[in-house]
């Protein structure tokens, strides 16, 4: 099993939830978080101060699937999630040891 | 700006009539009655005035701190209403709007403490020969101004004040600045003082009676606040409100100091909707304001409505188009800033300039104060959090002085108006522009150094009683939860 962790700018969202459950992922976690890579932030300006905002609001989904999916949930994410500019965010492939659902007690590939 | 004739108790018109010779008992025996028209506008006025201090003021000041400081903002500025209220009855009105005897250039007395003799028939003058209000009702009205002054200052050092500490401080600002600068810029024996003493001296006979009359005469002109007799025009409070609270603002920022990471954190307003909210609330009740002041339902109210309403318009687009021109984006904090800018700009001048003069002061207030808040206030360096200064005392000093060209009547100003010439009605009085120029900068320094110096020694005092700021741990975690604690939201 992984957890494929990826930070997606927010907007695109809804599209690569459609996208996940076409290629039959049915569950998601998403966190709003804030951060920067090679996007760089903005400057607010309020009366006589002005701050320069590096981090920016992104979506942090991550997503628990049997290895043999791994290749196809990054296809799907990775097209959906795409504009082309800079900010489309990042894909994170980790292992996964156990998973457990609370209701049943089912484990691992049956939990997911 | 008011005379006061009590009906019913000669007792207090024994007392003035020692102050001031004659006039207090010749206005017993006949006086006006209030008109139900005039009661019902001011009545009105008075309560957009206190909907200024709460909630506009609360949130126009609410919104431009972090979160976690939003309920002190709020908390402290109706503490400070409430407070005022009641200091106001107690002895502020007396100190402001009776005679101070000996001191009577610089503050009132306490004849009317506890509102004594202040009852359901007392009655006060207005700027209109034979026109009075109800004492209460003027009373009422000017607690008002007395309510939303001080609340002004806690803007200059947001985010960072002991509670305690303002408490005591805003008390004793009250009693040493507040009410003695509106005792010297209004306090006045009023139209009928004046005009009945005027008529007396027309209609005296032989020598020892003109001699007796022009006594009585002098002493009425004499009756008043050492700005006042000046000549330095502040309709609505120019000087006593904006001017007083911003340079005490100032002064406070300064000793109190800047707040924790100011210069390198982001202390970005958190509710520019409520900033927003508030700024449209003052608005609004700036008309109770500025026409209230006319303390009458008569033309002058209707002017300073008219120009309260476009000096503001113009004050907005001017900071808007200014920072579009200047920093690339044109903002909301930057056009509600201009409006209330334009706002307090206009407040001196509001009964007194023509709308288009009305017009260029908005125009140069929003300007200039954006030039002040961007620009001067970051050479300087000083963390006036929330722009009391920049904003409130500019925009009064640049209102003060634009008054005195204003009002002339060859720039669309109603002129001067006195009450001497014809007794019994008011009449064009000899306006010469340099003189009333002069006058109006002697009434801005003086309310500078005044505010300035004893708010210096009284932030001073209350730093040594009580201390002025929180610590550096309660500042971190926010003055809602370390000083009130709760929490302006829990979701």
């Amino acid at each position: 099993m992984k957890t494929v962790m990826a930070i997606i700018k927010p907007f695109k969202l809804e599209e690569v939830r459609d996208a996940l459950t076409a290629i039959g992922v049915h569950g998601m976690t998403v966190t709003e978080v804030k951060g920067y890579g090679r996007q760089k932030g903005h400057t607010e300006i309020y009366r006589g101060a002005e701050y320069a905002v590096s981090f920016l609001p992104k979506l942090k989904l991550e997503v628990a699937v049997e290895s043999a999916q791994v290749a196809a949930v990054i296809d799907a994410i990775a097209s959906a999630a795409r504009t082309g500019q800079i900010g489309d965010g990042k894909i994170f492939v980790s292992p996964l040891e156990q998973a457990v659902r609370i209701r049943t007690g089912e484990r691992d590939a049956d939990a997911l | 700006m008011t005379f006061l004739s009590n009906l019913r108790r000669p007792t207090a018109g024994l007392a003035l009539c020692l102050l001031s010779a004659m006039p207090a008992l010749a206005q017993a025996t006949a006086g006006p009655a209030p008109a139900k028209g005039d009661i019902a506008w001011m009545i009105v006025a008075t309560l957009l005035v206190l909907m200024m201090s709460v909630p506009g003021l609360a949130l126009f000041y609410g919104g431009l701190v972090r979160s976690k400081n939003m309920l002190s903002v709020l908390t402290q500025v109706f503490a400070i209403v409430c407070l005022s209220g009641l200091l106001w009855v107690v002895i502020g009105y007396s100190l402001a709007f009776s005679p101070g005897g000996a001191l009577n250039d610089y503050i009132g007395g306490l004849s009317k403490a506890f509102l004594s003799g202040v009852d359901v028939n007392a009655t006060a003058a207005t700027f209109s020969n034979g026109v009075v209000l109800p004492e209460l009702l003027f009373m009422a009205f000017q607690m008002t101004f007395a309510m939303i002054t001080p609340a002004l200052i806690v803007g200059a050092f947001a985010e960072r004040i002991k509670f305690s500490a303002l408490i005591l401080f805003i008390t004793l600002w009250l009693v040493l600045v507040y009410y003695p600068i509106a005792h010297m810029v209004w306090y006045w024996a009023g139209p009928d003082a004046i005009g009945d003493a005027a008529k007396a001296l027309a209609e005296a006979k032989d020598a020892a009676g003109k001699a007796a009359a022009q006594a009585r005469l002098d002493a009425a002109l004499a009756d008043a606040g050492m700005i006042y007799k000046w000549g330095a025009l502040d309709f609505a409070g120019g000087t006593v409100v904006h001017i007083n609270a911003g340079i005490a603002g100032l002064v406070g920022c300064l000793m109190i100091g800047k707040r924790v990471g100011y210069g390198r954190e982001l202390l970005a307003p958190h509710s520019l909707t409520m900033t927003m909210i508030g700024a449209s609330l003052l608005w609004v009740g700036w008309f109770g304001f500025n026409a209230g002041s006319a303390l009458e339902a008569n033309g002058t109210a209707v002017l300073a409505f008219v120009n309260t309403m476009v000096a503001t318009c113009a004050a907005a687009l001017s900071w808007l188009f200014v920072e579009w021109a200047m920093k690339g984006k044109p903002s909301l904090l930057g056009m509600v800033s201009g409006a209330v800018a334009g706002l307090v700009a206009v407040t001196p001048a509001s009964g007194l300039a023509g709308p288009m003069g009305a017009i260029v002061l908005g125009l140069a207030s929003g300007a200039v104060c954006f030039a002040f808040c961007s620009y001067v206030k970051n050479a300087f360096g000083y963390d006036d959090s929330l722009d009391v200064f920049g904003v409130h005392c500019i925009g009064g000093i640049l209102g003060a002085i634009a008054t005195g060209f204003l009002v002339a009547p060859g720039l669309g100003g109603t002129g001067l108006t006195d009450y001497v010439m014809k007794p019994g009605q008011g009449a064009p009085g000899d306006y010469v522009m340099a003189t009333q120029v002069i006058a109006q900068l002697k009434a801005v320094v003086v309310t500078l150094l005044w505010s300035g110096l004893v708010s210096a020694a009284l932030f001073k005092l209350v730093d040594t009683l009580v201390g002025l700021r929180v610590t550096v741990e309660k500042e971190r975690e926010g003055l809602d939860i370390a000083e009130h604690g709760e929490r302006a939201y829990t979701a």
